[in-house]
């Protein structure tokens, strides 16, 4: 079942997802070598509930914590740790917000200290090919087109589309219909219509596109130990121009600060 | 969170369930119960023992499926 969202349940939704902008500004604050994955965690659920909000992946699933952080080759879904991060790591980081009964959702790669061109480029890649993703996401056109965007630019760099993970539907419950793939085919998949609240999330390897899971049930790793990047935003389809419910603002603002 | 991609598979039915369940045999040999999706009521598609189907799965969920299609012969 496909929930389509009022104006006044995407404004309500909005703020969760501004949260969840805010909540990785704090964590981006904290990012450097030798801060564990676990005190983010810890910050992050601090934040979010000093707010009024619920973490949202806490108890998803029987996830045990309020982030996800991945490190390197790690693609998404990594179980913070106590093991400090190093000069020339990135982490993943993921957050969602359960807010006035809805969620936000969204995530940010961090680039540790220095990292090599390589990998900067793999961030820059995968952040831009966000926001071309986000640019389809319009009434009238597909899910397919928002995939396909996706997936050209990436590929374009020889970089790897993960094919096992997929972006959702977002609302009252975390992960809704319809899956939004990043790869896919134009003019195919649902047509989009007002009211929508998508969570676009490209997952992109620098090396092969094949990923698999570790034993502790959650971190989805890359298969050539090669490192991945992660970006998230929420977006409600509108006529013309998308809507982005979330943001990178406040993030990007602490980074420029370092 | 990223979500986890639905599985499609083949399997075939071995055994027809009440409440439009059936037992399905999968290609890579596990058994799971299914049960059909409304689109297939719907149109009042049947589904009999010994065909050849296509299900969808949760890797949430290994032990369900959902059946989406039933193939031609």
């Amino acid at each position: 079942m496909i929930d389509y969202k009022t104006e006044e349940e995407v404004e309500i939704q909005r703020e969760s997802s501004l949260l969840v902008g805010k909540t990785l500004a704090e964590v981006a604050k904290l990012i450097q070598p030798g801060v564990t994955t676990l005190e983010l965690d810890k910050v992050a659920e601090e934040f979010i509930r000093d707010h009024h909000a619920i973490p949202g992946f806490k108890g998803y699933n029987g996830f045990p914590n309020s982030l996800c952080t991945s490190v390197n080759e790690q693609v998404v879904h990594g179980i913070p740790n106590n093991k400090p991060l190093k000069n020339g790591d990135i982490v993943s980081v993921d957050c969602g917000v359960l807010k006035n009964g809805f969620y936000g959702d969204s995530a940010y790669t961090f680039a540790v200290g220095e990292v090599s061109a390589e990998i900067q480029q793999l961030l820059d890649v995968t952040k831009q090919s966000l926001l071309l993703g986000m640019e389809q996401a319009i009434v009238g056109n597909r899910i397919g087109d928002i995939g396909y965007t996706i997936q050209k630019y990436c590929e374009s760099y020889g970089y790897g589309v993960v094919r096992e993970l997929v972006g959702h539907g977002l609302g009252r419950s975390l992960h809704e219909s319809p899956e939004v793939p990043n790869y896919g085919r134009k003019r195919s998949g649902l047509k989009l219509k007002e009211g929508l609240v998508l969570a676009i999330e490209p997952m992109i390897n620098l090396g092969v596109k094949e990923v698999k899971q570790l034993s502790d049930g959650w971190t989805i790793v890359t298969a050539d130990g090669k490192p991945s990047a992660h970006f998230e935003h929420d977006v409600a389809i509108r006529k013309g121009k998308v809507l982005v419910l979330s943001t990178f603002e406040h993030i990007e603002e602490v980074i420029k600060n370092k | 969170m990223a979500k986890q991609a639905s599985i499609e598979l083949d399997g075939t039915i071995i055994e027809a369930l009440s409440n439009a369940m059936f037992k399905v045999e999968l290609e890579n040999g596990h058994v799971i119960v299914a049960h059909i999706s409304g689109k297939m009521r719907m149109h009042y598609i049947k589904i009999l023992p010994g065909d050849k189907v296509k299900l969808e799965m949760s890797p949430y969920d290994l032990t369900k499926g959902r059946i989406t299609y039933r193939y031609k012969n």
